[in-house]
């Protein structure tokens, strides 16, 4: 049930992108196209839910007990960039059709502060779905980073969908491009605020 | 060029948020009031204009291949160096601002003037763009601050002119979406002329 709870507040009702302004730059550099936009979403799914898993073992089992935390941003930052790296040369000699799919995406990645912000947010706040406040172990974080990319996901392929046929539509001259980007995601950040009753 | 055209040039013709519409997550989440905005806008140009000093001096004798995770472990040392600086002397604005101070690392802004100015430019000509694209971010971030607190709670700076409550949705995520493309198309239209 708390998993259940996770889940659904960190796709709908917390939206990465919609509610907490976490890796807009990239969602709106390449929501341009569909298929792009879904790449992108599966690398970033990808990545998000393995640095997540390796910094909270970092910070859990180095930075803690050594008394490092202040340490946190500079470490995990790191791992993160080392990870993409890392996913870069597996992905390039095991499946070359999908490192071609996904081009640049891949080392864009470490700069989309979605994958660091999750990964602090999981170490540093507490969380209370159903229960007494505390930090998240290791299996609600999990979940908690795979969730959140869903909804990453998720906002970026609806959005997708409609900037393609934004492009297609007569816009005053001073909106065209970014700006009726903007306005757009504001009403979809808006309808998602329905959500916010339901956990 | 001389030296006052590199502080100006963050103003307006290459203004971070408005034209060049980089580090948007903060310009969107922290401009809940107009304080916050300005006080997200003086963090970031912290760590833009030492950052910016600092790589100038190292990026003569970084490789070329590993300039990139170089130039990020400088500006993650300055971001750690805010944080804790902020945690001591102001905790109540370092609350606030929560976890887009740590995420100062991953602003596109300060990577992106290490890459395009830091790396090829002296020292004192770094300093001065750190300066002047600081100032261009702050102002924005500030700006649309004061839009979002005008509509949203119906005061300026804390200072609340009307006695009932704003437009509730300009606080919250939607507002900011919002806001942000109407003021870029105020900026594409007055910029243009």
């Amino acid at each position: 049930m708390e998993y259940f709870l996770i889940i659904i507040s960190a796709i709908f009702v917390n939206n990465i992108v919609l509610a907490q302004f976490l890796g807009v730059c990239p969602f709106l550099g390449v929501s341009s196209r569909l298929s792009t936009a879904t790449g992108m979403s599966g690398a970033v799914c990808f990545v998000i839910t393995l640095a997540t898993v390796v910094t909270y073992l970092l910070n859990t089992y180095l930075l803690v007990p050594l008394g490092l935390e202040f340490l946190q941003t500079i470490s995990f930052i790191l791992v993160i960039a080392a990870l993409v790296q890392m996913v870069e040369i597996v992905l390039k000699k095991t499946s070359p059709s999908l490192y071609a799919a996904l081009g640049i995406f891949l080392p864009l990645i470490t700069t989309n502060c979605a994958v660091l912000g999750v990964a602090i947010t999981v170490v540093s706040k507490e969380f209370s779905f159903g229960g007494a406040p505390h930090l998240m172990n290791l299996g609600e974080a999990t979940v908690y980073a795979l969730a959140t990319s869903l909804g990453y996901g998720l906002a970026m392929v609806l959005f997708a969908g409609m900037r393609e046929h934004l492009a297609g539509n007569d816009v005053p001259k001073a909106f065209k491009g970014l700006p009726i980007a903007f306005i757009t995601v504001g009403i979809m950040a808006m309808a998602f605020l329905g959500f916010s009753g339901i956990v | 060029m001389s030296k006052f055209s590199i502080i100006t040039r963050g103003l307006v013709k290459e203004n971070p948020t408005f034209v060049l519409v980089l580090g948007m997550c903060p310009t969107l989440a922290t401009t809940t009031s107009a304080m916050n905005g300005l006080e997200m806008g003086l963090a970031t140009m912290f760590v833009l204009i030492l950052s910016n000093i600092v790589i100038s001096l190292i990026a003569p004798v970084v490789p070329d291949k590993v300039h990139i995770p170089v130039y990020i472990v400088v500006i993650a040392t300055f971001v750690t160096v805010l944080q804790l600086l902020m945690q001591a002397y102001v905790p109540q604005v370092y609350a606030t601002l929560g976890l887009f101070i740590p995420l100062i690392v991953v602003n596109c802004i300060v990577l992106g003037r290490a890459e395009a100015f830091a790396g090829k430019n002296g020292a004192l000509d770094s300093a001065l763009d750190g300066i002047g694209i600081g100032i261009g971010f702050t102002l924005s971030l500030t700006v649309i601050g004061i839009v979002r607190e005008i509509l949203g709670s119906g005061s300026v700076f804390g200072w609340k002119f009307i006695a009932s409550d704003g437009i509730l949705a300009f606080v919250m995520a939607p507002g900011a979406f919002l806001v942000m493309g109407y003021l870029m198309v105020l900026f594409n239209k007055l910029a243009k002329k």
